[in-house]
């Protein structure tokens, strides 16, 4: 307890740093793949066939394993001169992220009642109104459900990429493991697992409010 | 058979489910728990194959008393139907019907013939459905399953929680017709769960209602319409239960007491109705006015006679009205 | 209509034509030449890899399984809450901490890294044991029992065949998920096609970052394909389609 004390008085900002630097990059993240998936998860919608082609590729794409996406993204990146660092990394990220958030999108979107759907048609309401007014809003637990996904699987796949120079918590661990120093290594894991467990709760509560919103009104 | 004897359930101190019942399933017979929701209905039936224990009192069935009985066995004995049918997905239809000859050991020939026999039964062809799985049917279809899989092993007593109760009005009457048809051929000990008064009323040959989780009357049907014992029961069987009664007589019972009336053979827009038609269904064809005569008819397809709404009017006065405000004054 | 069906077919070709064009370019600057050229530390890396996966795949099947069915059994039901928040828990604990951490417990080797990744696998086969049997309509298990059968027999034929569609895509995701664990074997020295990753990370060598990561990208394929095949084999055919609705 007391080594721990001490561990802490000299490492404490630096832990606090880490896991910003972490946060910063998922969440930048996510935002450019909530820009790129949510449209085009609404877009897959009206193209069934174009959208057996993404989910498929969505499902294999979530199947391989991040240190060998990073494997691969590090020779393609060199050719830009952006091999190692932020670069690969938030690439990495934004393609992991998007999946789940277009998959989501996807089938909340397809799962709304074809009566209120058809109800909407039938008061006149014009495509973009609808997808607004009905369908974004009842696909939204489905939606939120893709992009809590998202977070905790990003928060995990950035650990690794620290081994590619992208910084965060990863950081604390891959130092550990080089010095044998299990107070770093357990101190950064218990940093990720609050990070994870914070960001989730914090979306499962915006999902909420929000639903009960759209009940409610 | 089976006898309750001053039966108590009690959830944990306060909940008494089930408050001393005491009545007799003669053998062969069909006697429904009618009530409002909560009263107790399902609990009282679990406790006869005993997934619910009993707090106090007995239940003996065919002479044995459920305690002394290892719970397995008595289950097997028990046919068991519930409103969400059970049927288990992962298995065909023939594997569902035949789950119990199954765990009982039967050999491949019996469950064959038995299976046979039992879709026969059920009225759907045992080659096209055997093979097919429980989404592959309709609702009704289903139930019709779950009933002949509790008869599956010949089990002498039958539980029935609802059986019919997820059906759309038109089919329950369908199977309600069609089980009445098989417990004439099989002549099972049935408790049945129902909260449905005209159901009840169809399916009984004695009905116990509850309230609260006691017994509020048991009798047959047509006592209890006309004879209510209690405020309760008058009032759960409604206003209208004078209407309600006349579906446990028929056209036949009217003739024995007041006789039909003439045909008129210049009267050309006429129907024909079987003498052995219920009253209900009788006066609702009148009220409607299908026609400007109705012309009974008996069994070899001789007219007989006429039935009017005055005479049917005449014979709720005197058979059933007579007895109910009778009742009511004493 | 024909248009949108010409957008889905340009971005397939498109994509075929991406993954062509990797290939070809790597191969024409010779990065996949040490899977030939060292052929024989290949085959090591690939057999530690697939035995890491295995072993650990394989413990983690036979412990989390029985688990899920324990804790779903009326006498546990009170622990259930407890355990699977725990369960949920440890799922936030990055893969590479868990690796790390055994270290400090168990010092470097096979043996480390095989208990990591079975602890790590655990998790996902019990979270989706658990939810399979739970998803069991209860009054089907009403019904079973109400016919008089005993609880091995409701488990065997009611509640497993009816869960294995759940239980079996826990296997699967752990499996998939246990490839890529397994390529961070290299930490804790035990080999793995992650050795090659790492090499060619901290040499700046291409032709490892590629000999390394593809063969690893196409094991995770293949082993879903696979267990999508099984899944497909293995659940019966009148809950599959419940599953999926
Ligand atoms: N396991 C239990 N624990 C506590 N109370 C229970 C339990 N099961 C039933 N009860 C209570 O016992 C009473 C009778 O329930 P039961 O299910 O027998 O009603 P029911 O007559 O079948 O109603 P319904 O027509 O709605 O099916 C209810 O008040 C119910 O809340
Ligand atoms: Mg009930």
């Amino acid at each position: 307890m007391e080594n721990w004390a001490r561990f802490l008085e000299v490492n404490a900002p630096r832990i606090l740093e880490l896991t910003i630097d972490h946060a910063i990059l998922v969440s930048l993240a996510l935002a450019v793949a909530l820009l790129i998936g949510i449209p085009l998860g609404i877009y897959l919608t009206t193209n069934q066939y174009l959208a057996d082609t993404v989910l498929q590729i969505a499902s294999i794409t979530l199947t391989i394993p991040s240190i060998a996406l990073f494997g691969v993204m590090i020779p393609i990146f060199s050719l830009v001169n952006q091999g190692i660092g932020f670069v690969p990394a938030f690439v990495a990220l934004v393609l992991y992220a998007q999946l789940p958030i277009i998959r989501n999108t996807y089938t909340g979107i397809k799962n709304v009642n074809p009566e209120m759907r058809d109800a909407a048609i039938g008061m006149g309401m014009k495509t973009r109104q609808r997808l607004l007014r009905v369908e974004i809003p009842n696909a939204l637990p489905v939606i939120m459900a893709g992009v809590r996904t998202a977070v905790v699987m990003n928060i995990g796949i950035a650990v690794i990429a620290a081994y590619i120079g992208a910084g965060g918590l990863g950081v604390l661990i891959t130092q550990g493991i080089s010095r044998n120093d299990n107070y770093l290594i357990i101190s950064g894991s218990i940093a990720v697992a609050i990070l994870a467990i914070i960001a989730d709760s914090i979306l499962l509560f915006i999902q909420k409010r929000y639903t009960k919103k759209v009940v409610a009104d | 058979m089976i006898s309750f004897n001053h039966v108590t359930k009690k959830f944990g101190e306060n909940i008494t489910a089930i408050d001393d019942v005491d009545f007799t399933v003669e053998e062969g017979k069909i006697v429904v728990l009618l009530g409002p929701s909560g009263c107790g209905k399902t609990t009282l039936l679990r406790m006869v194959n005993r997934l619910e224990s009993i707090t106090e009192g007995e239940i003996i069935i065919n002479g044995e008393n459920s305690k002394d009985m290892d719970p397995i066995e008595l289950r097997r004995k028990i046919g068991y139907v519930i409103q969400s049918n059970g049927l288990f997905p992962n298995m065909t239809i023939e594997e569902n019907v035949m789950i119990v000859p199954d765990l009982l050991g039967w050999s491949k020939k019996d469950k064959r013939e038995r299976f046979e026999y039992l879709m026969k039964l059920s009225g759907l062809d045992a080659k096209d459905y055997g093979k097919r799985y429980p989404h592959e049917l309709s609702g009704g279809q289903q139930q019709r399953i779950g009933v002949v899989r509790a008869l599956a092993a010949d089990p002498p007593v039958m539980l029935m929680d609802e059986p019919f109760g997820a059906l759309d009005p038109i089919i329950r009457e369908k199977i309600q017709d069609e089980f009445l048809q098989i417990q004439r051929e099989v002549k099972k000990t049935i408790l049945f769960v129902s909260h449905d008064i005209d159901e009840a009323i169809k399916m009984a040959d004695k009905i116990v209602l509850l309230r609260d989780g006691k017994i509020m009357q048991f009798d047959t049907p047509s006592e209890m319409l006309a004879h209510p014992k209690q405020e309760f029961v008058s009032q759960f069987f409604g206003k209208d239960r004078a209407i309600k009664g006349l579906s446990l007589h028929t056209v036949e019972n009217l003739r024995e007491v007041i006789g039909l009336g003439p045909v008129d053979d210049s009267v050309q827009d006429t129907k024909t109705i079987n003498v052995h038609q219920d009253l209900r269904n009788t006066l609702s064809m009148l009220l409607n006015q299908e026609a400007d005569q109705v012309i009974v008819k008996d069994d070899a397809g001789e007219n007989i006679g006429t039935i009017t709404i005055d005479l049917v009017q005449k014979y709720l006065h005197f058979e059933i009205k007579g007895k109910v405000s009778a009742s009511q004054e004493g | 209509m024909n248009r949108k069906k010409l957008i889905g077919n340009i971005v397939r070709y498109a994509l075929y034509a991406v993954v062509a064009a990797f290939f070809i370019w790597a191969i024409s600057n010779s990065y996949f030449d040490y899977i030939f050229s060292q052929s024989g530390t290949f085959l090591v890396l690939l057999r530690q890899h697939i035995v890491l996966v295995l072993v650990s795949s394989l413990l983690a099947i036979l412990i989390a399984v029985p688990a899920g069915i324990l804790i779903t059994r009326p006498k546990f039901k009170r622990a259930e809450w407890i355990v699977s928040n725990i369960a949920n828990l440890g799922q936030t604990i990055p893969s590479l901490a868990v690796l790390a951490l055994m270290i400090s417990f168990l010092g470097i080797g096979f043996q480390t890294a095989v208990f990591a990744l079975f602890i790590y696998s655990i998790l996902p086969i019990f979270r989706n044991t658990v939810a399979g049997i739970d998803s069991i309509d209860k009054n089907m298990i009403d019904a079973a029992k109400g016919m008089g059968m005993k609880p091995h027999q409701i488990l065997f034929r009611i509640e497993l065949p009816n869960s294995a569609y759940s239980i079996l895509a826990g296997i699967r995701t752990a499996v998939v998920l246990n490839i890529g664990t397994a390529a961070l074997a290299y930490v804790v020295g035990a080999g793995g096609l992650g050795v090659w990753i790492f090499t060619g990370i901290n040499l700046f060598d291409n032709g490892f970052l590629i000999s390394g990561a593809i063969p690893v990208t196409l094991l995770a394929i293949v082993a879903d394909f696979i267990l999508r095949r099984v899944e497909y084999a293995v659940v019966p055919k009148g809950s599959r389609r419940i599953e999926k609705a």
